[in-house]
């Protein structure tokens, strides 16, 4: 195979593996979630559909309304 | 600096944030960017209902945010005060904390209900010293 044809190989698999990179961290932000920050600095992330986030995400929803 | 001063500071230089309320120890608003008394009243009550639920889940909270997609809720504490506000959709979290940190340590607490004065002991005669 020319050199040529490896290289274009080679970005268009790289380009599409950032791009893909990009979509997913792009919609996981779009994702409804709550972050709870304790006094000891850890942090604890529960996304929508887990029974945590079921609890405050309406009362959020309320207050965002 | 009072409450008022505070969040319009906030509120300055934060253009994320929307509504900022201000909650004293007693659970009342204490200072709000709201005109309507009872929107912020209602925001209040939302943050100390979200601190309660947050507060069954883990008991030690110092702060929270619950991201929608319509925006996002912060609620911050410190000792027995909370701010909370709420921003546009995915806001700069942790400029936000920080900003809402501040905010709330430059309002000045409220002065502890007057204590009566403590007696000082009398003296001891210097006559007493002389003697010994």
């Amino acid at each position: 195979m020319p050199p040529r044809k490896l290289v274009t190989g080679f970005l268009l698999a790289a380009g599409s593996l950032a791009g893909s990179v990009l979509v997913r961290r792009r919609a996981a932000r779009k994702r409804e979630r709550v972050d709870l920050y304790a006094e000891d600095g850890s942090m604890h992330s529960f996304g929508e559909g887990t029974p945590e986030a079921d609890r405050l995400l309406p009362i959020a929803h309320e207050l965002l309304s | 600096m009072d409450a008022t001063q505070a969040i319009g500071d906030l509120t300055e230089i934060s253009p994320q944030v929307r509504h900022v309320v201000v909650i004293g120890p007693d659970g009342a608003p204490a200072g709000s960017n709201m005109r309507d008394d009872a929107a912020a009243a209602r925001l209040a009550d939302g943050a100390k209902r979200l601190v309660e639920a947050a507060g069954a889940l883990r008991p030690d909270v110092a702060q929270l945010e619950a991201a929608t997609l319509a925006g996002s809720v912060f609620v911050v504490r410190d000792g027995e005060r909370l701010i909370a506000a709420t921003t546009t959709p995915e806001p700069t979290v942790g400029l936000v904390f920080y900003d809402l940190k501040t905010c709330l340590r430059s309002i000045e607490e409220p002065p502890p209900a007057a204590k009566p004065a403590r007696r000082r002991p009398p003296a001891k005669k210097q006559a007493d010293d002389a003697a010994s």
